[in-house]
């Protein structure tokens, strides 16, 4: 038996897969990005379905409750995509700062001539 | 020997024309000296104070900080096929008279990389800047393994070996540091110079903040974990 908040979050799974899936058709994202979001969503989706999945997870690993093991293990993707982030919006900068680079040495000013004493 | 001064600026209307009129035209073993000032993003008349001062002027469109106004400085001197290259902060924290000593250190003592230090002689420093310099030492020491007493220093110079081989990824205060493992790591020779400091309510004001070591330290983290 699906409760309420099983089918919500099942739905919106499902509708982040297929936002997933659109980014990859538009070629937005690469096809490993592509994969990585597929495995993360449809793990979700199991734990979603499925609970005692987790349980089954905590018990092998050591960890009390299923809940709890869902916690760590998001909190542990949530921390490396925060640092995904971080790294990409350096490269950003970097980038930023290469073109504002060269546009700046493409357009230097035509330097002061200084006035001879007579 | 042609020699550039890079003298990276932001905003520095009141104090820059002061300070690119006190640089050297001329100097003792040096053929050919230009100064070059990058105008990183400033939203006041520092550009047109520098050319009131007729020195050359390249100017980022945005800020991008001190690291990048540095690095845009060094492409623009090896442009030029310069010798050596010197940096010199704008706030006027730094003496003109300095730098023939750092380029005479350059020469005789055969060295790659040469830094102006602050704290090499007994002067007063006001004491949060000592304090967030010394953490800024040590935290270079830890992260690079280089000793520096002044790891910090705007103004330093480098030989025609140091500007082909440094290249730091460094855009804000972060790239100091890298400099000196740049250094380290091309096995290049480094020596610290002492030179005047010159502390005023406006030099105070600029300069190294407290609150951007913990920036600098994660951005840092991160370039180690990428």
């Amino acid at each position: 038996m699906i409760t309420s908040i099983q089918l919500v979050l099942a739905l919106f799974i499902i509708f982040a897969i297929s936002r997933a899936y659109l980014r990859f058709r538009e070629k937005v994202i690469t096809s490993a990005v592509f994969m990585l979001w597929s495995v993360v969503w449809l793990t979700a989706l199991i734990v979603v379905l499925s609970p005692p999945t987790t349980s089954k997870m905590a018990n092998f690993l050591g960890i009390g409750r299923g809940v709890d093991f869902v916690l760590y293990v998001s909190l542990a993707i949530l921390f490396y995509l925060v640092f995904r982030l971080y790294v990409m919006i350096e490269d950003l900068r970097h980038e930023i700062t290469y073109l504002v680079r060269q546009i700046a040495l493409q357009n230097p000013s035509k330097k002061p001539k200084r006035r001879r004493r007579t | 020997m042609k020699a550039q001064i890079i003298v990276p600026a932001f905003n520095e209307s009141q104090i820059i024309f002061k300070v690119l009129t006190s640089l050297p035209k001329k100097l003792k073993g040096i053929s050919d000296i230009e100064t070059i000032l990058v105008n990183d993003g400033s939203q006041d008349d520092t550009l047109e104070q520098a050319e009131k001062a007729k020195v050359q002027t390249v100017s980022h469109v945005i800020n991008r900080g001190l690291g990048a106004a540095i690095k845009t400085g060094i492409e623009w001197a090896k442009s030029k096929n310069t010798d050596i290259i010197i940096t010199f902060d704008s706030d006027g924290q730094h003496d003109s008279a300095d730098i023939p000593k750092i380029i005479k250190a350059l020469i005789t003592q055969k060295a790659d990389l040469v830094i102006g230090s602050r704290f090499l002689k007994k002067q007063k420093i006001p004491l949060d800047k000592l304090l967030i310099n010394k953490f800024a030492n040590l935290a270079t020491f830890l992260m690079f393994g280089v000793k520096s007493s002044d790891s910090q220093s705007g103004m330093r110079a480098f030989s025609k070996e140091a500007i082909k081989l440094i290249d730091f990824k460094g855009e804000r205060m972060d790239f100091s540091s890298e400099i000196l493992y740049e250094a380290k790591r091309n096995n290049l020779r480094i020596v610290e110079v002492p030179i005047k400091a010159i502390y005023t309510p406006y030099s105070r004001g600029k300069g190294q903040k407290h609150l951007n070591a913990i920036p600098i330290l994660i951005r840092f983290l991160v370039r180690f974990l990428r």
